[in-house]
């Protein structure tokens, strides 16, 4: 799936017109990057958390020469899943086999 | 940032929807990602980065508490990769 498709389930879902669905969308996404590029952690209730971690310098070493170098200081993303999110994800696919024991899952909203 | 703080920024961008329109659709947005995922196919956006379902296989772990120890079931778990746009984005000093 892929950004278009993405917009595509939203203009079938809401029936707003494709070409604002996907501006949307874009809109949407880029406002989590500009979040995240801030700094600003991005918390999406039923989804998951997406977590900007700063990283300190460390020593790495280059797996085809042995030759160690420095590995700068950094800041990188991590996305947390809710736990909904990952119940979800593997309700579906015990669903299948059947044998899926009814978990009382109501998502508090 | 929350959903709700979210969907007031994208609702400020955008003329012409009510921050109840912008809530169903960014509720969408996250839904539809959930939705296909959960059907096992992976989802990848340009810039952003990628969702997929990694496999956690079956182990053996441990009450912490008593040290009675437990078999923990394989699972799936939803994983996110940043793409190289974003991962840029964040790494920039600011």
């Amino acid at each position: 799936m892929r950004k278009m498709d993405l917009a595509n389930e939203v203009f079938e879902k809401t029936g707003i017109s494709k070409k604002e669905a996907s501006d949307i969308v874009e809109i949407i996404l880029n406002t989590v990057k500009e979040t995240l590029h801030a700094g600003e952690i991005v918390k999406i209730a039923g989804f998951g958390n997406f977590v900007v971690r700063s990283k300190k310098l460390r020593k790495g070493r280059n797996p085809k020469t042995g030759e160690e170098i420095d590995i700068a200081p950094r800041r990188v993303i991590t996305f947390r899943p809710s736990q909904v999110f990952k119940s979800y994800v593997n309700q579906t696919a015990v669903s299948g086999t059947q044998e899926g024991s009814s978990q009382s899952q109501s998502p508090a909203a | 940032m929350t959903k709700a703080e979210l969907i007031e920024r994208v609702s400020e961008k955008i003329q012409g929807l009510t921050k109840r329109q912008t809530e169903v659709i960014v509720n969408s947005v996250f839904n539809s990602i959930k939705e296909s995922l959960a059907k096992g196919n992976k989802i990848e956006i340009r810039g952003f980065g990628s969702f997929r379902i990694r496999q956690r296989r079956q182990r053996d772990g441990r009450n912490p508490k008593t040290g009675i120890s437990v078999s923990v079931p394989a699972k799936r778990v939803p994983f996110f990769k940043a793409g190289k746009e974003l991962k840029e984005m964040v790494d920039k000093k600011v």
